[in-house]
């Protein structure tokens, strides 16, 4: 139980590991979650500085249930029970969640059409409970639609979630229950063999006897090392905008495309911190680090966002950011056992490894004891509570008696996200604490509001600084 | 904790200072203001630079010195100052919900003035895409950071970079300039998409009609991609990009009681008695557009003051009077709404250089008012616009435009 980003690996018996799951993400972080319930000693290795630093702190932070997967893949089934688990877990770990329900908007005949197939697709994915609505009924639910809404589908159970609690809270109950967390240690080689699979890190080496590829982007850079070369990863970025908290209630729920011929379209969303996603963009690239917005993208957006909701317009925006999904060519998740190997790829997670992330981690277990692992009788986890980022539920500069037993959370440094003295100190104080002020950021909201940091980055900084090991 | 007072001031800048010292010297009973950062004196606490007047016997003062001396004026005329209190909304009319260290307060007040001043727009609502790197900030950012780790000169430096790019030609510009080099940081370049920029920028390159379309670089910011006036694009080199200028108000208060920002200027919209569409909520200083020098938001804050006393003696009553728009290449126009008492001078806000303007003031399709404005105006300075002419609005008539037409020889 041990959290590291510098310095040396463990050596000897420390670095000797019965599972090492690589990839710190949100589905690597629910695996390592997942085997921490057994008497194992696992790792999770991860080549950035923080858990949830790729694909998961950038993506449409949207639960969903898997209305519209394609029915029979493995990605169907597990967004289905990773939406009931994850469900159940947000409210035991206080993971913000808003169960806001989804609606499909038909903007034209073709779209209109599409919707009872739509809600016979849902039914075959188990669920029972979508709606088709017209127009009117349509315009009563959304008022600021724009012009020219025909028709909808509402889809319940489609919530909003944060997905950098989520991730946090899965990688701090695995540290907590006894997993190692090596960070900035990206693995450069691997020595397969028997009994121990030898892991060449840039902070040395471990020892493992199974090994999980939870990679995301770089699953086939990392198969390779196995020389196993099953799919390619080809990054698909996703640019979105967030707009100010004043255009949140020009939305209630969140609004689903009609998936056509032309692409998947883009959604408008609430999100947890009360402010509305515009997005994403669907651009199919070679960089796996091209996480840069461009100025067409953004034209782009804000051209169909201003039909959706034309009101929208008119607000201020909050942050521009991209995110690059792990697309493979394949229109299903590409988890596959290499028993030979104890080895065990979660590939092609495309971008539902949030909704999905829980389920995923059972059916790993499963891949595992495929490949020979005895995980041995189940424990149960420690048990984690987060700090809350929702704007739904209560934050600590509104909690009096919080602020009664410690002034600090009464004293606001982020005045546009209103985060408080004290969660900055509880985030550096916390098992994983955040390597940067993006890492804060995603732990408290602090600089993550319309000023951007005009107003508390250096008081920020200075926390960080005097909390934390320096904010960069 | 529920409390009442007789004015809740919020915002200790220039303004709302202003205005508590006057309501409190005039006995308005108990005056408290509300800052929500650790010391009183709003922004130019942060501008270590002349400009903003003179003390008693000429001396001219920088921002801090000013803003000590606005603290001291309204402590000394009897106004309660507590810093580091935030208000974060309203429980109802007149009720704010305010969050202190000593806890949660609900604070009701037979009148509210708001102050809240004015920030400027960061790189993300100016859409400038890119990646998100470390080391891009804003003037306020840039010069709280000079603050904040002020005596430790040896990194500050290392604290905010080793060669920036200027993004900006305002006088707000060159005082982001004067910080970087105080700190020890090269300025690479100040670029502006304007044809002109403020005087000033000394020997540090200047490039006009010049936008940033990309920032680029990971973890760290390595350049900003340009377009320059001959349309080419260009990478300038740099560790650090400062965007200044292009206020905002910061409205959130306002906007929470549903006060409308107005299209010009996205501040509330008040009267000439600083009313808004709230009874007895008052809205004065930067607040109400982005962004006049600090001597005019206390001139606002003194003259909202001056309402207030009255509202306390009467009744509250909500902002009234014709609308007031602008046409042609003008920004803003304050005050919003023309009321009949007091005639208060216009300010407007050019949207570009002009040489020599016209403007012209009507109601109706009928003129009010044709004034020649001298040499050129600046769209970082406002005109002042007098108030002989506004007894000729017409109370029931339509909007009362002000619009322009340039000097052609």
């Amino acid at each position: 139980m041990t959290v590291t980003r510098t310095g040396p690996l463990p050596t000897g018996p420390e670095a000797e590991y019965d599972v090492v799951v690589v990839g710190a993400g949100v589905v690597g972080c629910a695996i390592a979650r997942a085997l921490a319930r057994h008497p194992l000693r696992v790792a999770l290795v991860e080549a950035a500085s923080d858990v949830g630093d790729g694909t998961s702190k950038a993506n449409t932070a949207i639960l969903h249930t898997g209305f519209d997967a394609a029915p029979g893949t493995l990605e169907a089934r597990m967004v289905r029970e990773g939406h009931r688990l994850l469900g159940a877990f947000a409210s035991e770990a206080g993971i913000p969640v808003e169960p806001l329900g989804a609606l499909l908007v038909a903007w034209d005949e073709q779209q209109r059409a599409a919707l009872p197939r739509l809600a016979e697709k849902a039914e075959r994915n188990g669920h029972l409970a979508t709606r088709l609505l017209s127009a009117d009924e349509l315009r009563a639910r959304e008022p600021h639609l724009g012009p020219g809404a025909l028709a909808g589908l509402a889809v319940p159970g489609e919530s909003v979630i944060c997905p950098w609690t989520t991730t946090l809270a899965y990688a701090t109950q695995a540290v907590r229950s006894g997993v190692d967390l090596h960070l900035d240690c990206r693995v450069e080689k691997v020595r397969t063999g028997d009994p121990w699979h030898r892991l060449v890190t840039r902070r040395g080496a471990l020892r493992t006897r199974h090994l999980v590829n939870a990679c995301g982007l770089h699953a086939d850079a990392f198969d390779a090392l196995l020389d196993r070369r099953d799919f390619t990863v080809t990054p698909r970025r996703g640019q979105l905008l967030v707009f100010d908290k004043f255009a949140r209630d020009l939305v209630r729920h969140i609004l689903l495309p009609v998936p056509g011929p032309l692409g998947k379209g883009v959604l408008v969303s609430p999100t947890v911190y009360g402010n509305v996603m515009l997005g994403p963009t669907a651009e199919d690239l070679d960089d796996k680090t091209a996480t840069g917005t461009t100025a067409e993208g953004l034209a782009g957006l804000r051209e169909q966002g201003g039909r959706i909701v034309p009101a929208l317009l008119d607000e201020e925006v909050t942050a521009v950011y991209a995110g690059l999904r792990a697309a493979t060519g394949q229109e299903d998740y590409r988890c596959t056992a290499h028993p030979a190997l104890r080895y065990v790829t979660v590939g092609g997670i495309r971008s539902t490894g949030l909704s999905a992330s829980l389920a995923l981690a059972e059916h790993v277990l499963g891949l595992l004891a495929d490949c020979g692992l005895d995980p041995g009788p189940e424990r149960p986890l420690a048990p984690v509570r987060m700090p809350n980022l929702g704007e739904a539920f209560r934050r600590p500069y509104r909690d009096a008696e919080l602020i009664a037993r410690d002034p600090e959370f009464g004293m606001i440094v982020c005045h546009c996200e209103r985060v408080t003295r004290g969660e900055i100190r509880a985030a550096y104080a916390s098992e994983i604490p955040p390597a940067g002020p993006d890492g804060l950021r995603r732990r408290t909201r602090a600089r993550g509001g319309r000023c951007q940091g005009h107003f508390c980055g250096a008081e920020v900084r200075a926390l960080s600084e005097s909390y934390g090991k320096g904010a960069r | 904790m529920n409390r009442v007072v007789d004015v809740l001031v919020v915002g200790a800048g220039p303004a709302g200072l202003a205005a508590a010292a006057r309501l409190a010297a005039a006995g308005a009973g108990r005056v408290e203001v509300l800052e929500r950062e650790r010391a009183a004196g709003g922004v130019p606490r942060y501008c270590g630079h002349p400009g903003f007047g003179a003390d008693r016997r000429g001396r001219p003062l920088d921002g801090p010195a000013y803003a000590r001396l606005a603290l001291r004026a309204a402590l000394r005329s009897g106004a309660v100052v507590r810093t580091g209190v935030s208000a974060t909304g309203w429980a109802g009319p007149l009720t704010l919900d305010v969050t202190a260290p000593t806890g949660l307060e609900r604070i009701r007040a037979h009148a509210v003035v708001l102050a809240t001043g004015a920030r400027e727009r960061p790189r993300s609502a100016r859409l400038v895409p890119g990646t998100r790197p470390a080391g891009v900030l804003t003037t306020g950012e840039l010069l709280r950071t000079a603050g904040t780790f002020e005596g430790e000169r040896g990194v500050l430096r290392e604290r905010i970079g080793r060669r920036a790019v200027v993004v900006g030609g305002e006088p707000v510009a060159r005082h982001a300039v004067g910080a970087l080099r105080a700190a020890g940081v090269e300025v690479a370049a100040v670029m502006t998409e304007l044809p002109r920029t403020a005087q000033g920028f000394g020997a540090v390159p200047v490039l006009t009609r010049t936008s940033v379309v990309e920032l680029l670089g990971r973890g760290r910011l390595t350049g900003v991609a340009v377009r320059g006036r001959d349309g080419r694009t260009s990478v300038l080199r740099c560790d650090t990009v400062v965007f200044t200028g292009d206020w905002i108000p910061d409205h959130e208060l306002a906007r929470a009681r549903g006060l409308a920002p107005a299209p010009g200027t996205r501040g509330p919209v008040t009267d000439s008695a600083y009313r808004t569409a709230e009874p007895g909520v008052f809205a004065a200083g930067n607040l109400l557009r982005g962004v006049e020098p600090a001597q005019v938001a206390a001139a606002e804050g003194r003259a909202a003051a001056g309402s207030v006393l009255g509202l306390l003696a009467g009744r509250a009553c909500p902002a009234a009077g014709v609308p007031v728009l602008t046409a042609g290449p003008l920004r803003w126009v304050t005050p919003g709404l023309l009321g009949p008492a007091p005639a208060v001078p216009l300010l407007v806000r050019p949207d570009r250089r002009l040489v020599r303007p016209l403007l012209t003031v009507t109601q109706d399709g009928s003129p009010l008012r044709r004034e020649r404005l001298r040499g050129e105006q600046a769209p970082w300075r406002s005109v002042r616009l007098g108030p002989e002419w506004t007894s000729g609005v017409d109370p029931a008539g339509g909007p009362v435009i002000v619009g322009t037409e340039e000097y052609a020889p």
